[in-house]
């Protein structure tokens, strides 16, 4: 099988995300590369260095530059004339891109894989990863989308793609962008840190969470997460928040402070390698899925554990 | 401009579900049934365009059993939708078929804007809206935290991984909605008498002429892997050395 990736990019470096989208990839079949975007020759080249990979497509042009789905999508499905898969990293990019490329080769999506059973079958989550569900298709050709937390990262370097340039699609005119406003972090990304440090409700203002929660982070190295509760609260920005409609990551360790474990948060952390949950109430949901827990008031538990770690 | 908007009847978000003994899925026999969340999301953010002058007209749709009647779509009028319409079946309709049937409503309502829930909380699929958008040939305006009709323009602040970003749509478009793009109201019960009065629309699948035949098969559903029971330390000090263990710190 002939399969196409996604590549998750900024137009400057290529994105973890891409790497485990490359493991589920190679277990289809050949793997191809599409870098799209504007300026990507850079992008084109380290993508090229990926272990394994066969040839990588790019398409450059100032179209792409922001992925809107209505002008990339045309270039996905005339791409797959000669694909047999496509494969995107379950992030707000390869959601918003893949059904509308899935719709327009009438095929059904499969979302959210969290591994591949054979060719035709495969398996993912449903009702906040209550369940987990094997689907096979009768589609001819497949559109995934892939949770990267679910597959190893390919080696991003030792392979020795032929880079091609792709006939540009063109815009579409449907849409335009207008501006984004990217939150600035010197902390490691969410979705691929080892260590995150999680703040709920509990924290109480936007002033405890950053600081009771920022240098405990700072000292484990550790990415800054959030629930929904303390995002709603305005404690935290949109973009920290884990769970069933934010993000799903699985690092080493997650320490969940001052979060109860409602569904739809453990729905975003609960393949965690350990998790560590730190909570007044020794009741709470949390401490059910918790490989760690401390009963105790974070606001003097944490300033604790901070100093003394 | 007329405002269409799709509701899914889910598994009550409250509710733990319970994946059935024999593996088949999950069991909704005698359960809590409600609106899914984010398309309660897009009624309040339709209604809201509606008592601002944007919209003229609030149509909600949904495809579903009989019952979908009383549990989403009377919740949807008593919001303020002015009508409905519901496709009844009772087969399992996947994504890429509800996108079909919707695309069809949307060739016979000519709605200027489609407002959907960003994905439904008990398949998580998180595709009818761009589906739609891709059958249409429209713009798509997917997890929306803002919506500004300017002109036959719209402006959608989406919620991206790393922040926020702004597009501007052509209209007719499509819109899904995130969790922060508003706080939905409540249906008080005077206002559940009155959508009693505000007519539905009983439609069939086959009035369509759509083929809903699922393209995917079901081999089986499973409970998660069970995580191992934890352990309680009773002191920042004995977490330190936990933490120090693992090689974290």
């Amino acid at each position: 099988m002939k399969t196409l990736v996604w590549v998750e990019h900024d137009n400057q470096s290529v994105k973890d995300a891409t790497l485990s989208t490359f493991t589920a990839a190679a277990k289809l079949g050949e793997v191809h590369l599409l870098v799209a975007g504007k300026g990507v020759s850079g992008v084109a080249e380290a993508a090229a260095q990926i272990a394994g990979v066969g040839k990588v497509h790019v398409a450059d042009d100032a179209a792409y530059a922001h992925f809107l789905a209505e002008n990339v999508a045309p270039l996905i499905v005339q791409l797959m004339g000669d694909h047999d898969a496509v494969l995107f990293p379950a992030t707000t990019t390869g959601k918003n891109v893949a059904p509308r490329v899935a719709a327009a080769l009438d095929v059904m999506q499969i979302s959210d894989i969290l591994s591949v059973e054979g060719a035709d079958t495969f398996t993912r989550p449903i009702y906040a990863g209550n369940a987990i569900a094997t689907v096979q298709t009768s589609d001819k050709k497949l559109v995934l989308t892939v949770r990267g937390t679910a597959f190893d990262k390919a080696a991003a370097t030792g392979g020795s793609g032929t880079v091609e340039a792709v006939a540009v699609a063109g815009d579409t005119g449907l849409s335009t962008f207008v501006g984004a406003e990217i939150a600035a972090s010197e902390r490691p990304e969410l979705t691929s840190a080892k260590v995150i440090v999680s703040g709920g409700r509990a924290l109480g203002s936007q002033e405890q969470f950053h600081a009771l929660i920022d240098p405990l982070a700072d000292k484990l190295g550790a990415a800054v997460g959030a629930s929904r509760a303390a995002v709603d609260a305005g404690y935290a920005p949109n973009d920290y928040q884990v769970g069933q409609t934010g993000k799903i990551v699985a690092p080493q360790v997650y320490v969940a402070v001052g979060i109860s474990g409602a569904i739809q948060h453990l729905a975003g952390m609960k393949d965690s390698k350990t998790i560590v949950a730190i909570n007044k109430d020794e009741d709470a949901p949390i401490f059910q899925v918790a490989d760690i827990g401390l009963v105790g008031d974070l606001f003097t538990v944490v300033p604790e554990l901070t100093e003394k770690l | 401009m007329k405002v269409l908007v799709p509701v899914k009847r889910v598994l009550d978000y409250n509710v733990k579900p319970r994946v059935k003994a024999d593996g088949t899925g999950v069991d909704l026999a005698n359960v809590k049934m409600s609106m899914n969340p984010f398309d309660e999301i897009a009624i309040e953010e339709a209604v809201r365009l509606k008592e601002k002058g944007a919209a003229t007209e609030i149509v909600v749709v949904t495809i579903g059993v009989a019952k979908a009647e009383t549990d989403v779509l009377l919740t949807a009028r008593a919001m303020g939708a002015d009508r409905g319409i519901l496709i009844q079946t009772d087969e399992t309709v996947e994504p890429l078929a509800v996108a079909k049937l919707l695309a069809k409503v949307a060739e016979e309502e000519q709605p200027g804007l489609i407002i959907l829930g960003k994905q439904a909380i008990d398949d998580d699929s998180n595709q009818t809206g761009q589906m739609l958008a891709a059958l249409l040939g429209w713009a798509q305006g997917t997890f929306a935290s803002k919506v500004e009709i300017a002109g036959d323009r719209v402006h959608v602040t989406r919620e991206i991984d790393g922040g926020l970003e702004t597009v501007d749509l052509k209209l007719p478009a499509i819109v899904t909605t995130d969790l922060r793009l508003n706080e939905p109201r409540y249906a008080t019960l005077p206002n559940i008498m009155k959508a009693k009065t505000k007519p539905v629309a009983k439609k069939t699948v086959a009035e369509y002429g759509v083929d809903i035949t699922p393209r995917l098969t079901t081999l089986k559903v499973v409970e998660p892997a069970k995580r191992q029971a934890g352990i309680k330390v009773g002191s920042v000090d004995e977490l330190v050395e936990k933490l120090k263990g693992m090689g974290v710190a």
